[in-house]
């Protein structure tokens, strides 16, 4: 057997394990935040409260107008010395939900907009509120539409934790990182880590194939 | 007869745009009127701001006990009050694509009347049946043609049990030998005294099943009478010219 293919072999469990123990569960986490965030920030973008807008505008416009790289920087090596200091984990949350949120806001505010305004008119002129209209009408037909943006965004996000490695969280790609460190294999083991992320993104894909199957059953 | 929707000097203005000038009108319980006029004369916006889906800036609304002053802030109560009690049939149907069609037509009822469910059911499928389509209740409104559409809409606004039911060209979008099997239904509905009120250019339809005629043009009421008296009149040019350049077509 050639040593790099040996390397390789005794690399995977090592990167697959910081995939499993900190790339996945870092990623879920914060999806699922930035989603709410999401949400919330797509309804307020689309209201009439003209300071709330503002605000959350403003948010949306700082969070993709910086690099992410930036913003981690900012929130684990910045905040302390405004007196708020943060451990690893809780800076890299905050701001991948911040940043995929303000993303994810955008895809969902677009695909409430694409929903033709007959929609609309035709839950209002049954008497129904603003919140029956949202839930009843647009919310279900949203999600199906919604599905493929959010979707890139979630991935946007998986690929987007490689950079909690610069605040010290041991991911893969820091695994990654240190493995070449002492076998000098770089081509080698940056594939590896390469081909792992491929891996669960290709697995998200599938997933989302799956329920855009089961959101357009009435297409 | 009992007047049950009451406009008084309603104006209605798009930006800088006077669409609906100074309308005073009434429109009777048990009765069918067909709105006609012109493109562009403010048809659907009068028909519009009967549910509020369009609100006046000026004027006062009645329906029945119901009374709204335009001048005043519209209470969400009283809005979502009024619109419970008139149903839209709109000219692109409107169906909603997640539900199937007999989801379509207790939804109103469930959500908004708080009724209860398996008795809606029931009656859904008696309203469905009327429309013809109890066979299709378990589609979904991408499977069904236009005119199966727009009778599902209608099974969709009468489960509301409104005491008005407005249609804004609900056969515009179809083919004619789609438009005639929705014509039907509406025909069946006027004859039942359903209080109806309908925008339509089908003016063989406007003939057989209209009580009254109210003729708009330029957001003004031109003619606001007995179907025979608009189709008979002799002395209205602009009128006559109207019916002739329908008949043209
Ligand atoms: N939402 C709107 N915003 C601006 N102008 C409108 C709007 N709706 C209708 N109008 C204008 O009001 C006038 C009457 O429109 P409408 O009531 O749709 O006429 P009709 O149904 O008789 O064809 C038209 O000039 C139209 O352009
Ligand atoms: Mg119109």
């Amino acid at each position: 057997m050639s040593r790099e293919l040996e390397i390789v072999l005794n690399s995977i469990w090592p990167v697959l394990k910081a995939g499993l123990a900190v790339t996945i569960p870092l990623s879920l986490i914060s999806f699922a935040i930035a989603l709410v965030i999401a949400v919330i920030t797509a309804l307020v973008k689309l209201s009439n409260f003209k300071i709330l807008k503002f605000i959350f505008s403003t948010y949306v416009w700082i969070f993709r107008g910086t690099p992410l790289l930036v913003q981690l920087f900012l929130v684990f090596y910045g905040l302390p010395k405004a007196g708020v200091t943060l451990d690893p984990w809780t800076a890299a949350i905050i701001t991948f939900s911040l940043n995929t949120g303000a993303y994810a806001s955008e895809s969902i505010r677009a695909s409430i907009l694409s929903i033709p305004k007959g929609q609309w008119e035709a839950a209002e002129s049954l008497g129904m509120t603003y919140w029956q209209v949202l839930r009843r009408v647009i919310a279900p037909q949203t999600v199906r539409i919604s599905l493929p943006p959010v979707t890139n965004d979630f991935i946007d996000l998986v690929k987007g934790t490689s950079l909690a490695a610069s605040i010290t969280i041991a991911e893969m790609f820091m695994i990654g990182q240190q493995i070449v460190a002492f076998t000098y294999e770089p081509l080698a083991i940056y594939s590896l880590v390469a081909v792992i992320y491929l891996l669960f993104v290709s697995i998200l894909t599938v997933i989302q194939g799956r329920l855009e199957k089961v959101a357009s059953k009435y297409i | 007869m009992d007047i049950i929707v009451k406009f008084k000097e309603m104006n209605k203005s798009f930006q800088n745009h006077h669409v609906l000038k100074n309308i005073n009108v009434e429109f009777n319980k048990g009765e069918t009127t067909v709105i006609l006029g012109p493109s562009g004369s403010g048809k659907s916006t009068l028909l519009r701001c009967i549910n509020l889906l369009e609100i006046p800036q000026t004027g006062t609304l009645e329906i029945d006990s119901l009374k709204v002053d335009f001048t005043q802030k519209l209470s969400q109560k009283d809005k979502l009050l009024i619109r419970q009690n008139t149903a839209m049939v709109f000219q692109s149907f409107n169906l909603f694509p997640h539900m199937t069609v007999l989801e379509n037509v207790i939804e109103g009822p469930i959500t908004v009347l708080k009724k209860d469910k398996s008795k809606m059911i029931q009656i859904g499928e008696q309203l469905l049946e009327k429309v013809g389509l109890l066979h299709k209740k378990d589609s979904y409104p991408s499977q069904l043609s236009g005119g199966q559409q727009q009778r599902v809409a209608i099974a969709r606004a009468l489960a509301m049990e409104p005491k008005f039911l407005l249609f804004d060209e609900p056969t515009s979008a179809l083919d004619p030998e789609l438009e005639g099997e929705v014509l039907k239904v509406l025909k069946a509905l006027s004859e039942e005294q359903k209080s109806m009120i309908l925008v339509t250019h089908n003016l063989n339809f406007a003939r057989v099943a209209a009580d009254r005629i109210l003729f708009l043009e330029n957001g003004e009421i031109l003619f606001d009478g007995r179907t025979d008296e608009f189709f008979n009149n002799t002395e209205n040019e602009r009128i006559i010219s109207f019916i002739q350049s329908m008949q043209f077509i």
